[in-house]
Order: structure tokens, then C-alpha cells, then sequence
């Protein structure tokens, strides 16, 4: 009987934190656009995206680089070296971009969100804020969770650029892959609209997921020094794993069939 | 950090991020050149097409000059027959001109090759839409073993 009653109340937990975090996006982002809001959701961009644009170019310049690295040394066994634009390219495009942009946004931008509001919390600013009749959903969620959405996005495409540099750099000018091949056979392999276009999707997807999860951990999180610690790692675990099992689906669903 | 300063940067961010999307297009993707451009339809009926694909390019002695448009099957007598999507800068092929399916390197992708043929009247060029009777069906590796095999037992 107190199985039942466990599992009883963990389900029902389960689905007032679904409630609450349905809530917390609805609340957030179709509530009616406020102008004089744009200038915060300006200085969040600043803060998730510009913030994490150099360790994206660095990771990105670096997975491209070992692509081309691994990737030239199984091809140059069966004489298929042209075949490394096409390989690094749609790998970042369709797969790496996106995910690899998510984890790391999820760890450099989304723990940051997530500590942000639960110390406001915390420290009673979200009700001071309800105390003067602003709505805080507005004021301080819906602002951040539109720079993630907006920034993530162009985050993911500037990593999948400066990969693809990274492997020219590593495949032609270090390992003697031809120019013209690398980049011709890589154009006749690429198609904007199914793998430029998915990936951005993708990322889309992804930035929703990560930014809805950490602005809702640390709305929702035990206003204490421990709950907001429990809250940050909450974020990056519960959106890595969002983010892997949702890339899976939206790859089958995408590029699954022919 | 004053918001003017916040506004540059994220302005710089904006600028890079279309730059980036830019590059993806053009030079990844190779959007804008070959994407859009005036084009024309021809049409061939093959036996076997292999493994030519949708958007398979067209060349004339190594040159692309279009892509394979759809691929579908005559209800009649049950063979493929092509799209040929051709660039309107390229209208000037002879009737007589003749395609096959061929094979870039050993094991690359196929592609149509497209032979001019001779121009025997000023004006005697294939039109849209126009079917081209003479095709060369792809070399399908399982009948070319088949058949060696078989003249060698004729030996």
C-alpha cells in the first residue's frame, strides 16, 4: 500500500511541475508583447549570446579540426579524401551544430539563467517585483527566454561555419586534401534547404528546451543557497538529456527516410 | 556596462551570426548560383537508370550544365524515364545529341553525360520538353560480370 501511495504522489508531483512549467512558458511568451521590454531582452542577447560566442568559436574551430583529422585518415584508405568536405560539413550542419551549441549553451548560458533567477528568488526580488504589480514572468522570464531562443540559433550557425574553416584548415592546408575538391564536392553534397535549413530547425527546437528548462528550474527552485545549487545542476543534466533524446527524434524525423 | 555598449555587441553578434549564415549559403550550400538561373526541360527514356538520383548533375564533357529534375516510370512499358533540368544559357543542342548514364572514378556518384551531336539543320536543336531517343542506360556491375563470364565460356 505505501508502494502505491509513493508512486501515487510521485506522478502527481511529476505533473504539477509539468503544470508549472507549462505555466511558466505560457505565461512568458504569449502574453501580450510589451515594447518597452525589448531593451532587456537586447542586454540578455548580450549576456547568453554574445558572452558565449568565444566558446563557441573555439569549440567549434576545434571539433571541425579533429573531423578532418579522423575523418582524412579512415578516407585516405580507399582514395576517398574528396569526400571530407561533404563529411565534415553535413555532420556539423545536421548533427554537431545544433547539439554540441545546445550542450555547451546549456552549461555556459543555461546554469548562469537558472542561478540568476533563483537567487532573485532567493532573495525575494521576484515578489517584491509582484508587490509592485509587475508581473514577473514578463519582466525577468520572458526577456531571457527570448534572447536564448533568438540566440542560440545564430550561435549554432556560426559553429558550424568556423568548424567547416577548421576543417579546411587541418584537411587542406595541413594534410593536402585539394582546395577545389574540398569545397566543390562539399557543394554538390550540401543542400540549403534540407541541411542548412533542418539544422537551424533543429537548433530552434533546442533553445526552447534548454532556455524553458533553466528559467523554470530557477523560478521553480527552493529558495535556498542548497535548492539553487540542486536547481543549477538540475538544468544542465535534465537539458543535456532533453536535448540527445529530442535530437534522435527530430533526426529521424528529418533525415530517417529518404 | 551602459546599453549602448550592450547594443554594438549584440548588434556585432547579429552581423556575424548573418555572415556566417551567408557563408553556409553561398559557399557550403552553393546557393544563388546554381539554385536559381532561367532553365529548360528535356526528357530521356532510359532501361536502367542504376543509381542516378534527383538532382544527379548533367555534363557535357565534364561541364554541368543542369541536374537531374524527377525520375519517374512510363506506365506503358514500364522504363524510367528522366528529368532533365538544363540551364537556359545551354539551349543550343543539336537533336541528334545522345545521353548515357555514367559513373564519376571507380565508385563515385553517377551523373548523365551529355554528347552533342550534329547539327544537320540551322535550327534543328532540341526543344523543351523534347524526349532525346538516343540513351546509353547505365552499367549495372552484376551484368557486366554476367556477360564476361559468359564469353569466356565460349572460349
Amino acid at each position: 500500500m505505501e508502494w502505491f501511495a509513493r508512486l501515487g504522489r510521485s506522478t502527481l508531483e511529476t505533473l504539477a511541475g509539468v503544470g508549472r512549467a507549462a505555466y511558466v512558458l505560457f505565461g512568458a511568451l504569449v502574453a501580450r508583447p510589451q515594447l518597452k521590454n525589448i531593451p532587456l531582452t537586447i542586454k540578455q542577447i548580450y549576456f547568453v549570446g554574445v558572452q558565449s560566442l568565444l566558446i563557441i568559436v573555439v569549440s567549434g574551430a576545434f571539433i571541425g579540426m579533429v573531423m578532418a583529422l579522423q575523418g582524412y585518415t579512415v578516407l585516405v584508405d580507399y582514395g576517398a579524401e574528396e569526400s571530407l568536405g561533404p563529411m565534415v560539413a553535413l555532420s556539423l550542419l545536421r548533427e554537431l551544430g545544433p547539439v554540441v551549441t545546445a550542450l555547451l549553451f546549456a552549461g555556459r548560458a543555461g546554469s548562469a539563467l537558472t542561478a540568476e533567477i533563483g537567487l532573485m528568488k532567493a532573495t525575494e526580488q521576484l515578489s517584491s517585483l509582484e508587490m509592485m504589480a509587475v508581473d514577473p514572468l514578463r519582466r525577468v522570464i520572458a526577456p531571457r527566454l527570448w534572447a536564448g531562443i533568438i540566440a542560440m540559433p545564430m550561435l549554432a550557425v556560426i559553429f558550424s561555419a568556423v568548424g567547416i574553416l577548421g576543417g579546411q584548415v587541418v584537411g587542406v592546408d595541413w594534410l593536402g586534401v585539394d582546395a577545389g575538391s574540398y569545397w566543390s564536392v562539399m557543394q554538390a553534397s550540401v543542400e540549403f534547404e534540407k541541411d542548412v535549413g533542418n539544422g537551424i530547425i533543429k537548433s530552434l527546437v533546442f533553445a526552447v528546451i534548454v532556455t524553458w528548462i533553466a528559467v523554470f528550474k530557477g523560478y521553480d527552485s527552493v529558495p535556498t543557497s542548497e535548492g539553487i545549487s540542486k536547481a543549477t545542476t538540475e538544468t544542465v543534466v535534465y537539458s543535456s538529456l532533453a536535448v540527445l533524446g529530442v535530437d534522435f527524434v527530430l533526426t529521424a524525423l528529418m533525415f530517417g527516410t529518404h | 556596462m551602459n546599453s549602448r555598449k550592450v547594443e554594438v555587441l549584440v548588434g556585432i553578434f547579429v552581423a556575424i551570426a548573418a555572415a556566417a549564415l551567408i557563408m553556409l549559403a553561398l559557399k557550403v550550400a552553393d546557393r544563388g548560383i546554381s539554385g536559381n538561373g532561367e532553365t529548360y526541360v528535356l526528357k530521356a527514356k532510359f532501361d536502367n537508370i542504376g543509381g542516378l538520383k534527383v538532382r544527379s548533375p548533367i555534363k557535357v564533357g565534364g561541364v554541368v550544365v543542369g541536374r537531374v529534375g524527377s525520375i519517374s516510370l512510363d506506365e506503358d512499358d514500364f522504363s524510367p524515364v528522366v528529368t532533365l533540368v538544363i540551364g537556359k544559357e545551354f539551349d543550343k543542342f543539336p537533336a541528334t545529341s545522345s545521353v548515357s548514364i555514367l559513373t564519376s572514378g571507380l565508385l563515385g556518384e553517377q551523373y548523365i553525360g551529355l554528347q552533342p551531336g550534329f547539327m544537320l539543320e540551322e535550327d534543328d536543336v532540341l526543344k523543351p520538353g523534347q524526349f532525346i531517343e538516343d540513351t546509353k542506360s547505365a552499367l549495372v556491375l552484376e551484368d557486366l560480370i554476367g556477360q564476361f563470364l559468359f564469353s569466356r565460356g565460349n572460349d
